[in-house]
């Protein structure tokens, strides 16, 4: 990992950190939980898709998706180093790590660009 | 004194002791420790189901339905509950964790810990009730 782009990645790391804490637990609260329970109605699929085209919200969206991605990558990779001992491992664990973050990266562009 | 007696010099790199890959469990603060490094994991898988989402929602009203009814089942029903717990797991030791990560300063005096730590907590109880408030009017 050459160490000039090291800030960069811990600089993602903690805004997906923030992100995640601030936003994840009611959205997985909403989504994950009380939607599929029947708690709550779920919102209509036009509705959803009409939200989706604000740009504020895309943006939100990305933000939301992007982030986290990346904060997962860090930290995990560390997890795997220090927890099940695969220092060995470090740049095929580096690659797969944050070439996930930034494949979800890519995908999520992808879709919000398209969308309509 | 025998020809044969050789002498190994003394390496420290060569000492390594062999520690368990449950190391972690020995001790709660090492416990908790890993188990906070391990909530990026339900972060990412959760990061995964609204790009997820986002894919359903861009192919159509039944590509959509698909997926709510997806998050119907017992497994995503386990799934979510626990990632939920491990979700607000990472928020508390976030949360915590930010005065130590960034020191804020105002008038050349440091803001004391728990004065950042409450608004970091303000700031989430703020949020959660607009992002409810928005999703639940359905845009």
């Amino acid at each position: 990992m050459p160490r000039s782009i090291t800030p960069l990645l811990w600089l993602l790391f903690s805004a997906g950190g923030t992100v995640a804490a601030l936003l994840f637990p009611v959205h997985v609260l909403l989504t994950g939980l009380a939607v599929p329970l029947g708690w709550l109605e779920a919102p209509s699929y036009e509705s959803v898709r009409g939200l989706v085209r604000n740009p504020v919200a895309r943006l939100y969206v990305f933000v939301f998706i992007s982030l986290p991605l990346f904060h997962w990558a860090h930290r995990f990779r560390y997890t795997l180093y220090d927890g099940l001992q695969l220092k060995h491992l470090t740049e095929l664990i580096a690659v797969l790590c944050y070439g996930t973050a930034i494949l979800g990266t890519a995908m999520t562009a992808y879709l919000l660009w398209n969308i309509t | 004194m025998s020809a044969g007696v050789h002498h190994t010099p003394y390496h420290p790199k060569w000492y390594r002791r062999r520690v368990s890959v449950w190391w972690w469990l020995q001790n709660r603060t090492y416990t908790g420790f890993v188990l906070r490094e391990l909530t990026s994991v339900f972060v990412a898988f959760f990061a995964l189901v609204y790009l997820w989402q986002l894919r359903a929602l861009a192919q159509g009203p039944e590509a959509y339905a698909h997926f709510l009814a997806l998050l119907k089942t017992p497994l995503f029903l386990v799934l979510d509950g626990v990632a939920f717990l491990f979700i607000l797991f990472h928020s508390i030791t976030w949360f915590n964790l930010a005065p130590k990560a960034v020191v804020v300063r105002l008038k050349g005096k440091r803001v004391p810990d728990w004065v950042v730590v409450g608004l970091n907590y303000a700031a989430w109880l703020v949020l959660s009730g607009a992002v409810a408030f928005i999703v639940l009017r359905g845009g």
